[in-house]
């Protein structure tokens, strides 16, 4: 049976959603900015109104208040109350609760010491990094030991380095709780990392439901395929260690240097925008870039997406519609392309795993 | 650069010493037209002396302490209830507000005319005018306060398990405190001066009522010593709630 269970949910933005996520399982909902994937986790914890059915555990919620549905949610704003110190921020819903004050105390030391934020209990908001801020959330949304847990774009306010060291973490507590959580997002990254199954949302309608990399190499329609960005997909012949975890991979005639560790590489995934263009071959190594041949020239509403035929292989790139007028590129035209090295995903099983 | 921060507090007095100082000097010297129109400092300190000895000044103080503090406390407490239910019920705002448009605007001595012929001459008259004075403004803000609190608050409480009742104790009328203290700081000093224009108007009694004698027997020291007298009070008022303010908000804010 479904943990969550939504039957044709209606409102101003979704539109005849249907989608299950199963109990325990870690649900990414992905789509673009205005996908209406804010909207329906509103609607899961009963914050707006909405046609249709939402189910937990079999169990009809619709006539609950947000407040009786055992929701964990966290904010993409985080909302951390600013009023309250840290610790007082994380027993708010224990206090509601009227849990004794032993209790109280005993369950806001141990998020304290799963998030790792003990030395934060006495400070305020306002004295927290964005980092410290997401941590103390998550904290708050799981005091109340809910059924579910919403996370809508945890990581969206961070910088790179700290969204990266917070995904980690944050995982590792999901796993370790093993609660049913919908997880939104709009970075596909961050959805493949995170997901155990990936619900594509665009125009208030679910498009796909599948896993990560089925999405990623099997989008079932144009608006998925869209959203994700048609991939390059590179399947490997050879793998070979250049040691310090490096690896040189040949990919249809295309000698690729990748930092990797694990096992032997069958393909690679490369997005449009990872795609550089450049007129004339840049300064630096000569490594991951390759010349080629300008094959079309397709513009988008915000973005130009241009082929490039590179021996005999066709890798499509994408620009923003300003540097693509800037750069005076026409079918036919020379060009280089340079492979974002970081940007690169690798895949060991022939699968796409 | 320690001893300066040590300093600091002090600085402040110097001004005044020096406004004192040019003050007793500019009558005493005779630049002014006269110790009669103009008394030096001296003089009103002596006469501020002499007022207190007698218990004059004290009882007019007095009478128009407890009429402020009557007035002001009935009209916050009015104000704030109020604003409290407009803020968080929609449907009472929408019902009450063009009333409360309608009123607010009107200056609170604008109603003594009104309500002489209402209450008459005596003690509920200054009270009425000071609720009056404080109760729109508190109302205006404490209705802002809580309306204005960001709605994911809101909403993250509803999700922690909050009723209403408890969003409204623990989070509206924690967050819409900076509001709310705008509006008693500045009424504070406001009834200070509507009670001293009300008292000289209309009332026997008070301050103010003090100052229209004074004008009577052209006794400007004392008028001095009683607008002394507001000043301070004014200041105190308005200084309480800042304190009031900053102890209870300042952490967080």
């Amino acid at each position: 049976m479904p943990s969550i269970e939504l039957r044709n949910i209606s409102n101003y933005v979704c539109h005849d959603v249907n989608l299950k996520i199963f109990d325990k399982e870690l649900l990414v909902l992905l789509g673009p900015n205005g996908a209406g994937k804010t909207t329906l986790l509103n609607i899961i914890a009963g914050l707006i109104d909405y046609q249709g059915s939402v189910l937990f555990d079999g169990k009809a919620v619709d006539k609950l208040p947000a407040s009786k549905r055992r929701i964990g949610y966290l904010f993409q704003e985080l909302a951390l109350f600013p009023h309250l110190d840290v610790a007082s921020n994380i027993a708010y819903s224990l206090k509601v609760q009227k849990q004794s004050q032993n209790e109280l105390e005993a369950r806001v030391d141990k998020l304290l010491q799963m998030m790792k934020i003990n030395h934060l209990s006495h400070r305020y908001p306002k004295n927290l990094s964005g980092g410290e801020k997401q941590r103390v959330a998550l904290a708050r949304a799981l005091a109340p030991a809910p059924d579910v847990l919403l996370l809508d774009e945890p990581l969206s306010s961070l910088d790179m380095q700290t969204s990266k060291y917070l995904k980690m973490e944050l995982k590792q507590v999901l796993n370790k709780l093993g609660i049913t959580t919908i997880y939104v997002t709009h970075d596909l990254i961050e959805a493949e990392e995170m997901a155990d199954r990936t619900a594509i949302i665009q125009g208030g309608r679910i498009q796909q439901v599948a896993a990560p990399l089925e999405v990623f190499f099997h989008p079932n329609n144009d608006l998925v395929s869209d959203f994700i960005g048609a991939p390059n997909i590179l399947n490997c012949d050879y793998c070979r260690s250049l040691g310090q975890g490096i690896v040189e991979v040949n990919c249809n005639g295309l000698k690729i240097i990748i930092p990797h560790d694990g096992d032997v590489i069958h393909r690679i995934a490369l997005l449009p925008g990872d795609i550089y263009i450049s007129n004339t071959n840049p300064p630096g190594p000569q490594m991951n870039r390759f010349k080629g041949l300008i094959t079309s020239i397709k513009p988008t509403s915000n973005t130009t997406r241009v082929e490039v035929k590179v021996g005999k292989r066709i890798l499509l790139a994408e620009m923003s519609r300003h540097i693509f007028e800037d750069m005076d590129l026409v079918v036919g035209k020379e060009v280089f392309l340079i492979l974002k090295l970081k940007r690169i995903r690798v895949y060991e099983n022939k699968n796409g795993r | 650069m320690n001893r300066l921060k040590q300093l600091k507090p002090g600085w402040g007095i110097v001004p005044v010493v020096i406004f004192l100082g040019i003050w007793e000097m500019a009558a005493r010297l005779n630049f002014t037209p006269g110790q009669f129109s103009f008394p030096a400092f001296s003089t009103v300190l002596m006469e501020f002396y002499y007022l207190t000895a007698n218990g004059v000044l004290g009882d007019s103080f007095l009478s128009s302490l407890v009429r402020v503090l009557i007035g002001f406390s009935a009209g916050s407490i009015a104000g704030l209830v109020m604003g409290i239910i407009m803020g968080w019920r929609e449907v009472i705002n929408k019902a009450l507000n063009p009333i409360v448009s309608l009123l607010y605007p009107i200056p609170a001595l604008g109603w003594l005319p009104l309500l002489m012929l209402w209450l008459g001459i005596g003690e509920a008259l200054p009270i009425t005018i000071i609720f009056i004075c404080s109760f729109f403004p508190i109302l205006y803000n404490t209705a802002t306060g809580i309306r204005t609190v960001d709605r994911n608050y809101v909403q993250v409480a509803r999700t922690l398990g909050a009723s209403d009742i408890k969003i409204l104790t623990t989070v509206a009328m924690p967050l819409a405190l900076p509001n709310i203290f705008t509006g008693l700081r500045l009424e504070a000093g406001m009834a200070w001066r509507v009670i001293i224009a009300a008292e000289m108007v209309a009332i026997p009694t008070g301050i103010g009522a003090l100052m229209m004698k004074a004008e009577s027997l052209m006794r400007i020291d004392i008028i001095i010593v009683c607008l002394i007298v507001l000043a301070v009070m004014c200041l105190s008022f308005e200084r309480f709630f800042a304190f009031l303010e900053t102890r209870l908000t300042g952490q967080w804010r």
